[in-house]
């Protein structure tokens, strides 16, 4: 009787985990098409649950926006799922559009591969032009026709963008016997970024060999390109990047400043250049105002105070990030409201008070949260308005769908290499061969 | 099937098999019943198994056949990530571009080259751990566990670890070196150096579980032929080589099939020791795998056709190496 008892319990555990373990299979299937399913069609309280797909810090949450959001609409409810690389984000999300599965309400888009979204996944997202209150005066005009295809269908709404200043350190300026107020400092290069690396140079001679000018090579090469008007492609969408002067330029200027140990042999955001920032080992570097925030976050707590704000040679923009719909969630609706909401000049305002990430909207430069804008690296610096006035000389820039691959070629198998001894000249061949078998379909 | 039936059936009395009424003298009915039963046994004799090894190819199909069939015909295709229904029939151009793709050699002799440094060293040192944890040692176990444990680390983790260690500027390793005179190495930039830093990696994560392999095939060897080896006055040295290294051959074999099989698809290592983090496997491509070219130009490049092609040809490439093993394992065997 008891075997028997014994043999009927091992059964149901075995069936209960056969069971269980089918369910398991089932859910996970389930669950990448439509996540929606159980929470957004309403749960029990009613509730309409909108989520968003991110990517970095994107800090909507962080700003409590989407707290005041739900208390404004209480029958919303948000939710969001942040990848912290934009790597990873960026295929997962090309796969789930073309698949039309897996997303989310809302997805992000980086700037880097917005034009790439544009050219074509736009048929995947809803116009965000048609939405109630959009208005595309209401953002900087290169920002609004970067997320809008040829046909005027608005894929996505701009959410911060990063105009780019030079910070600099106040006491290695000092050290090397150059000025350090700031509007000085912004008059030694003023217009040219040939200018910046004489300054460089004079900058070497002040201050010896334990410090260099800039953080590196790739810092340098970007600011350059972003200033630029045309870099990679020209207005019909051609690659034009190997024979554009404005892009050779760019990489014999780089060159020269890393033939002449300028900058540091560096590549941006690896461990090794982070220790760099805690190490005080160089006196500039191109700087968005998300920029303020690496620095304050890898910074011992001595080098508060010690970096200031300058005018960059010539204006350009690193970074900022968009917000699409997909036309296949469930919700477009309240998703749209939702994106309207989070891009007005208002919240990009409390956005960039918490987040530092700059606004793209300028009405919202004369709001208080950036016109008092201080950071504790920077000091007194006004730096919401430097970066605002930065963010209106901002050239309308032709971008491509490939400019992260060349550009990523021309730094990472490009200008770093002269800093390891390499000539310009190989350099430049072993970027420009990579960039094209990359290029090649 | 019915003399199976015959055979496979229950016993008489006592049997586990349920539903068979006892007595001889049979209704009708009972007797309908029971070859409804019988039916149904026969039924589950003939299907059942089938339904029990059925999980397997099912996934099997579709997670391995499926996918290795569509890469196929991607190949031969211009496909890209951003569109990947909307395929152009390029016919064999994709594997015929491979012969002139710079990248796909280099990447090719970076495989060879780390996969030697790689697999060389760790299975000679492997056999050496086994050799030693072979003797009665205390506490044998412990050592075993240590040895297993890289091998149950992540490989992100212990990348991340060794990408700290092999820092150029800030890594334990040139600090030592540089306290010693010898000077600072670029583990990341320099060819041969950062293909060591990988290979260490490597061997890091799998000496200890080829160590285990090999110990265990030694336990497997009769203590009698180091016996009568000893009587005929072979020292150590010479017991090792000429009794336990004949009688490890098959084992040493199958090491060597199973880690060529994995230089071969080396991939995470490399891909996180890149500080770039990209998938070029350094700024000269110095370290960059097949497996890794594969990656970028797929996921990064988005060229899913070209990815494809280098998929398959990995894969011939693979074949190629299983023949030659089968061919000397063959050879081994006929002269042993």
């Amino acid at each position: 009787m008891r075997a028997a008892r014994n043999r009927s319990a091992r059964k149901a555990v075995v069936v209960a985990a056969i069971a269980s373990l089918g369910a398991g299979l089932l859910a996970g299937c389930a669950d990448d098409g439509n996540d929606e399913d159980g929470s957004s069609s309403g749960d029990s309280s009613g509730k309409t649950t909108i989520t968003l797909g991110l990517f970095g810090t994107m800090g909507f949450k962080e700003a409590g926006l989407y707290e005041e959001y739900e208390k404004l609409n209480p029958d919303i409810n948000i939710e969001e799922t942040v990848t912290e690389r934009n790597e990873n984000y960026y295929p997962a999300l090309v796969n789930h559009l073309t698949t039309e599965s897996g997303l989310q309400d809302v997805q992000a888009i980086e700037v880097g591969n917005i034009a790439e979204v544009v050219e074509t996944q736009a048929d995947k997202f809803a116009d965000m032009a048609k939405v109630e209150g959009v208005q595309p005066s209401s953002w900087l005009d290169w920002k609004w026709k970067q997320g809008v295809t040829k046909d005027g269908q608005a894929v996505g709404l701009g959410t911060d963008i990063g105009p780019m200043a030079i910070c600099y350190r106040k006491d290695l300026f000092e050290k090397a016997g150059l000025p350090t107020d700031r509007d000085e400092v912004g008059a030694l290069w003023a217009g040219d970024w040939k200018k910046f690396v004489e300054t460089g140079e004079k900058y070497k001679k002040g201050a010896g060999k334990d410090t260099y000018f800039m953080d590196s090579p790739g810092g340098l090469i970007n600011a350059i390109l972003s200033s630029e008007e045309e870099k990679f492609y020209d207005s019909s969408g051609e690659v034009i990047y190997k024979t554009n002067p404005a892009v050779k330029d760019a990489f014999d200027l780089t060159a020269e400043a890393a033939e002449k140990g300028l900058v540091q042999a560096q590549t941006q955001f690896q461990p090794a250049w982070e220790q760099t920032i805690s190490n005080n080992l160089f006196a500039t570097v191109a700087c968005p105002p998300w920029m303020i925030g690496t620095i304050k976050g890898k910074s011992q707590p001595d080098a508060a105070g010690k970096w200031d704000v300058a005018v960059a040679p010539k204006s350009g923009n690193w970074g900022g990030s968009f917000l699409g719909v997909p036309k296949s969630g469930k919700n477009v609706k309240e998703a749209q409201k939702l994106v309207a909401w989070l891009t007005a000049p208002e919240q990009q305002a409390k956005l960039f008070a918490v987040q530092g990430s700059f606004p793209s909207a300028p009405a919202a430069y004369k709001l208080p949260q950036v016109t008092d804008a201080k950071n504790e690296m920077t000091g007194a610096a006004p730096i919401g308005d430097i970066f605002a006035k930065a963010a209106e000389a901002i050239p309308a820039q032709v971008i491509g769908p490939k400019d992260q691959i060349i550009q990523q070629g021309l730094t990472d198998n490009g200008v770093i290499l002269v800093t390891q001894g390499k000539s310009p000249e190989e350099a430049w061949e072993n970027a420009t061969k990579t960039i094209d078998n990359n290029l090649e379909k | 099937m019915t003399t199976r039936h015959d055979t496979a059936a229950p016993p008489e009395k006592g049997g586990a098999a349920p539903g068979r009424p006892p007595g001889d003298a049979v209704s009708p009915e009972a007797a309908r019943k029971r070859a409804r039963l019988s039916r149904r046994w026969q039924r589950d004799m003939r299907w059942s198994p089938y339904a029990f090894v059925a999980p397997f190819f099912v996934f099997f199909a579709a997670f391995g056949l499926f996918p290795l069939i569509y890469t196929g015909w991607a190949s031969l295709h211009s496909v890209e990530l951003t569109a990947p229904t909307d395929m152009a029939w390029t016919g064999l151009d994709n594997y015929t571009r491979i012969f002139d793709d710079d990248f796909f050699w280099n990447a090719a002799k970076n495989t060879l080259t780390i996969g030697i440094i790689s697999t060389v060293p760790q299975l000679m040192m492997a056999m050496g751990l086994a050799h030693i944890l072979n003797y009665k040692l205390r506490g044998s176990t412990f050592y075993r566990v240590i040895m297993l444990a890289p091998y149950a680390t992540s490989i992100a983790a212990a990348a991340l670890v060794f990408v700290l260690l092999f820092g150029r500027d800030y890594g334990m390793i040139n600090w030592v070196l540089d306290s010693v005179g010898l000077g600072k190495v670029d583990w990341q930039n320099d060819k041969w150096a950062s293909q060591f830093a990988v290979s260490s990696i490597v061997i890091w994560r799998w000496t200890g579980y080829n160590a285990l392999i090999y110990l265990a095939a030694m336990q497997a060897i009769p203590q009698d032929l180091y016996e009568s080896a000893a009587l005929d006055g072979a020292s150590r040295w010479r017991q090792f080589i000429h009794v336990t290294l004949p009688a490890l051959r098959p084992t040493i074999l199958f090491t060597v099939v199973v880690s060529t099989i994995g230089a071969s698809q080396l991939f995470g290592e490399p891909l996180l020791f890149d500080a770039n983090k990209g998938a070029s496997g350094g700024g000269q491509h110095q370290f960059q795998t097949l497996g890794l070219y594969l990656y970028e130009q797929g996921w990064v490049n988005q060229h899913l056709g070209r990815a494809s092609a280098i998929a398959w040809t990995m894969f011939l490439i693979l074949i190629v190496i299983g023949l030659v093993n089968y061919v000397i394992s063959r050879r081994l065997r006929a002269s042993s």
